[in-house]
């Protein structure tokens, strides 16, 4: 296989649930895991004569993420109904856009390597509404409609990607966007986004190209399986290449699942059977019409994006690639980060804070560095008290956590546990003659540029440490311990 | 194609996607009178329409929309009430094979 | 007096003045439905005791001197439909038999919160798709005047109802006459509203695009108290007209009120479909109004004679889509012993729907299906646009149109079943109507040789029923065609 000379090809549909607090049609409140149909109503069960009436927020999101996507926002789109049968849908259609979706034509900006970007276009984003869920039993299949209706943004991009890790970082890029706009949770294992990649590869074989049939990819449901999942399929199209010679045709795209804990695409429908959806305008809903008042609202709420964000936290306050990305994984991180830099902290001190200490304690609290309790202002008090030599790093990492309990500034903590470095260095000097001393064996052994010495220096170091309760400015004891060693 | 016929592997095929389990009788008489309906139809091929929009609605409304406030479901019960078949919590059908059946 | 010939304006006014008892009104209702209705066939279920209980709370409030609605106490029939929490809501079909809403249509509502007194629900063609509900699923109807008749469709039940007395007055549908032609084959008036101004939220839907609500009563005067009751903008129903758009007005004050300078258009090409009475009457009406000043003036319509194939082709494709949630899933008739879960879907629709149903839904389905969209759909789409400036040009000129409702009265039972194109081309004068959205009327205008009732229909532009009452008002009050049976 490996003397195939091929191109990865693979464009995503994914459907990403906005966090509105109910349906997309109906009030029904979007509840994670509820009792069984118990957020149901009669549009969402699709009694006779119910009808739906959109929700503001929900288009409104849609709006706001396809400009945050650069697509050219429709002045004036619809609703069209999507007809299959299907027991999770109660009305047997699926209100959807069809022909006029709200964002068409942007692109979306992925990291590909250390500082590096890629544009891959986006087709279009629209709204619909979700089905239920159909539980598989023994004999009978249950039906749950609490999500039927749930409102789902639609973003189809280009077949751009190349790698399975694009399709990956896409999603991931994706998910920190959609958040920062607080356009959805983006809660994988709630089922908040579903990526669908549509696969093939150009193989150049003899002079010629060869495209394989294209096949969709369903039950992917982590951004391991998305990567996996691709990266399955290219092989397995490459060896059925080889096996039957089977090129891309109109109709013969093929449907596959993703089982994760075997780690195999199945094949799920042999051939794109006549979907005839029937679609057509919902003679029920009036169209949107987005004038320039509203969208210019809408627009406010966009903010600095993760990458742009990202880049700047390298650029400006020279953070590598991954600490900025760990940062502008989540957008309260990455303000509280930013505001505590622009409150006087040195960005890499700030930033060891967070990723260090922040995240550990906010993870154990499940919360957000930023709910933790410490202003901007505080934990940048912190950090100069740090940079002063005033405390050292590992008093500082317990003054981040007793900041956490407390409103006192960095420096009473410090004080008050006393952990204000000793930096006099006639005291220090006195306590270093002492060390020496009384570890004359140690000093031998430090001494001498042998297997050692590096581990005689530590142990005399700490010996001073100890005197002083951690509370020695380490680079002071460091310079007296080196010049009381050369002149003994 | 011709417009004006339906025949009866049409019928069947329409009959398929709107999920109606026509007797052989029936689809013999749709075959017919569908196909009266549809040569009566044709007549709006008379009209040049090609610069004319086309009217899905009469209304003169635009963005009719709802503020994302909650309100009271059926609950469970009721929602379930008129099911030809359920077990208190949910709907039952006969088993789903085809999980792909969906779009 | 006799109670039952009231008008609804009458008998709520006496009712509200303490003059007659609701729980008389109602009891004479229900007397007047145990004797005629086992041979009429008007209702699909009645509500004797929940009637007469909420009669008796009417009476009660207007005893205690506590203010009471604009139909206090006043016995009114539903169209089997819209949605009610009471009795079953079945559109005449067997798919809907067992069916129980556990909410109101909101016009149902509104009928409550008048103090209404609601009768019981009538019989239609099913799902409302026919004109002479000799497509109900569950029951025949036949027409009060002539019990060999159809009452018309498909409120066939509703105007059946009003006509025999069997209630004051009827909330009925019209998607493409429903309303109309059966006022029209009873002797009754029916108004269909412009679209948008009466919420559609728990009208079972068949044409979601042209559907709605309006009464059926013994006079213009009843239309419009009605139309006071029921006009509005739901948030329910996207597609109900904002207040700022379309007010809502005091009809019944001012329906007696004589429009001036009044111009009404005609269409004498269109008069050549109709049966030789019928064009007579509707002749004679256009005298009358001409002799109390109106001026009339002939227009041409160039694309009127295109409506039934446009509406065929739209209401179809809507039903096909808002006819595929009776799937025998969530609620409705389900098959026994369905093989896999696909035969719940057809086996169920297949058993419970009628021929006329199915017809229509395949109709549709064939219309919207991939390879046909654009030459069907689309086409009608289009040439619902023209039909619609065919109308915008009219109302430039005039204030109205007149013209029949029917090209002709009641006809036998069993006349039309078989040809359903035939059935469908009797709605020629009708269709147009909801195809542009605007408001008609249909108010008695003489009878025939066999002393059937003959309609005379007039149309408005949209939101204009002030208009149109007024000038359906100007003839009532001249002429005195309005007759129930016995
Ligand atoms: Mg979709
Ligand atoms: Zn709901």
């Amino acid at each position: 296989m490996s003397e195939l000379d091929y191109k990865i090809i693979v464009g995503l549909e994914i459907h990403v649930q906005l966090a509105t607090r109910t349906k997309m049609f109906c009030g029904c409140e979007l509840v994670f895991a509820a009792e069984p149909n118990s957020r149901v109503c009669p549009v969402c069960l699709g009694l006779p004569g119910a009808l739906p009436v959109m929700n503001r927020q929900a288009v409104e999101f849609a709006i706001l993420t396809a400009s945050a996507l650069n697509c050219k926002i429709a002045e004036f789109t619809k609703w069209d109904r999507k007809s299959y049968y299907y027991p999770d849908l109660p009305k047997n259609y699926q209100i959807s856009q069809y022909d006029l979706p709200v964002g068409e034509n942007g692109f979306i900006e992925i990291p590909i390597a250390e500082g590096q970007t890629k544009k891959i276009r986006i087709l279009r984003v629209h709204l619909e509404e979700d089905a239920g869920k159909n539980l598989h039993g023994e004999n009978f299949s249950q039906v749950d409609l609490n999500r039927a209706g749930t409102p789902l943004m639609e973003i189809v991009t280009q077949p751009d990607m190349n790698s399975p890790q694009e399709v990956s970082t896409l999603a991931v890029e994706l998910q920190r966007i959609v958040r920062f706009l607080g356009a959805s949770e983006a809660d994988m294992q709630k089922g908040h986004m579903r990526f669908e990649p549509n696969v093939n590869v150009v193989i150049k074989k003899d002079g010629s190209e060869f495209k394989t049939p294209i096949t969709e990819i369903k039950n992917l449901n982590s951004f391991k399986a998305l990567e996996k999942g691709t990266a399955f399929e290219v092989k397995r199209q490459l060896n059925e290449f080889l096996d039957s010679g089977e090129v891309a045709k109109s109709g013969n795209k093929k449907t596959f699942g993703w089982d994760d804990t075997r780690g195999v695409t199945v094949l799920q429908r042999e051939k794109e059977e006549a979907h005839d959806y029937r679609y057509f305008p919902d003679p029920d809903l009036v169209p949107v019409v987005v004038n320039e008042k509203w969208l210019a609202d809408i627009k406010s709420g966009l903010c600095e994006l993760p990458l742009a964000m990202q880049k700047r936290f390298t650029a400006d306050y020279s953070l590598g690639d991954y600490d900025a990305g760990v940062l502008t994984a989540d957008k309260d991180t990455a303000l509280f980060f930013d505001n505590a830099v622009k409150a006087g902290g040195d960005a890499k001190r700030i930033c060891n804070f967070i990723t260090q200490t922040g995240l550990k304690i906010a993870n154990e609290k499940g919360c957000r560095v930023s709910e933790l309790g410490i202003s901007p202002q505080r934990l940048a008090e912190l950090a100069k008290l740090l940079d002063a030599g005033t405390v050292s790093a590992t008093a500082a990492a317990a003054i981040f956590e007793k900041m956490t309990q407390s409103d006192e500034m960095p420096q009473q903590i410090a004080e008050s546990l006393n952990l204000i470095q000793k930096s006099d260095a006639d005291e220090l000097k006195k306590i270093v003659d002492d060390v020496i001393t009384a570890n004359q064996q140690a000093v031998e052994d430090a001494k001498c540029d042998g297997k050692k010495t590096k581990k005689a220096y530590g142990f005399l170091m700490g010996q001073v440490m100890q005197k002083t309760k951690g509370t020695a400015n380490p680079q002071i004891v460091a310079k007296i311990m080196d010049e009381r060693l050369k002149s003994i | 194609m011709d417009k004006k016929k339906i025949n009866i592997e049409q019928v069947k095929q329409v009959a398929k996607l709107a999920r109606l389990n026509l007797s052989e009788a029936e689809i013999a008489q749709f075959s017919t009178q569908m196909s009266d309906i549809l040569q009566y139809v044709e007549k709006l091929d008379r009209l040049d329409t090609a610069n004319i929009e086309p009217l899905a609605h009469c209304l003169p409304v635009s963005n009719c929309l709802r503020e994302d406030i909650v309100k009271p479901s059926l609950g469970t019960e009721k929602t379930l009430a008129n099911a030809p078949d359920s077990d208190g919590q949910f709907f039952i059908v006969p088993k789903i094979l085809d999980e792909a059946g969906g779009p | 007096m006799q109670i039952l010939e009231l008008t609804c304006r009458q008998l709520r006014d006496k009712i509200a003045g303490g003059e007659v008892k609701s729980v008389d009104a109602t009891t004479a209702v229900f007397e007047q439905i145990e004797k005629h209705d086992r041979q009429i066939g008007a209702y699909i279920s009645t509500f004797k005791e929940q009637a007469l209980a909420k009669a008796k709370q009417v009476d009660e409030k207007i005893a205690a001197k506590k203010p009471v609605g604009l139909l206090a106490g006043v016995p009114i029939a539903i169209k089997d439909n819209m949605c009610t929490t009471f009795g079953a809501t079945t559109c005449a079909s067997k798919i809907l038999e067992n069916f129980h809403s556990p909410y109101n249509a909101t016009a149902v509502e509104k009928l409550l919160a008048a103090d209404a007194v609601i009768v019981g629900k009538t019989n239609l063609d099913e799902f409302a798709m026919g004109s002479s509900t000799e497509n109900s699923g569950l029951k025949k109807t036949v027409n009060p005047h002539d019990f060999s008749r159809v009452p018309g469709g498909s409120s066939g039940g509703a105007a059946a109802a009003v006509a025999a007395k069997m209630c004051f007055a009827a909330l009925s549908s019209d998607t493409g006459g429903s309303i109309r032609q059966p006022a029209s084959f009873c002797g009754i008036a029916g108004l269909k509203p412009t679209y948008g101004r009466v919420s559609r939220y728990g009208l079972v839907a068949y044409g979601s695009s042209l559907d709605q609500i309006g009464p059926l009563a013994k006079n213009v005067e009843d239309c419009a108290l009605l139309l006071d009751v029921i006009a509005g903008h739901d948030e329910k129903d996207s597609t109900s007209v904002d207040e700022k758009t379309a007010p809502v007005r005091d009809w019944l004050s001012a329906v007696n009120n004589k429009p001036q300078n009044l111009k009404i258009a005609i269409v004498p090409e269109l008069f050549k479909g109709a049966d030789g009475e019928v064009v007579e009457s509707v002749k004679k009406a256009i005298e009358i109004y001409k002799s109390s000043g109106a001026e009339i003036i002939e227009i041409k319509m160039p694309h009127f004679d295109y409506a039934i194939a446009a509406y065929y082709l739209i209401a179809t494709a809507e039903a096909s889509s808002n006819l595929a949630r009776y799937d025998g899933v969530h609620y409705g008739h389900r098959t026994k012993n369905p093989a896999d879960y696909i035969e719940v879907y057809s086996k169920s629709r297949d058993e419970a729907l009628g021929d006329e149903v199915k017809r229509r839904i395949m109709l549709g389905t064939y219309a919207l299906s991939s390879g046909y969209y654009d030459a069907y759909y689309l086409k009608a789409l289009k040439v619902r646009n023209l039909i619609r400036s065919d109308f915008t040009a009219a109302f430039a000129k005039a204030d109205c149109i007149v013209m029949p409702t029917s090209p002709t009265t009641a006809f036998k039972l069993g006349e039309k079943t078989n040809d359903p194109l035939q059935m469908y081309l009797a709605d020629i004068y009708t269709i147009a109507v909801n195809l542009a959205g605007v408001p008609g009327i249909s108010i008695p205008c003489g009878f025939d040789k066999n002393n059937l009732p003959i309609g005379l229909q007039i149309i408005a532009p949209a939101f204009a029923e002030e208009k149109l009452l007024q000038i359906a008002m100007l003839f009532e009050n001249k002429t005195d065609f309005c007759k129930t049976a016995f």
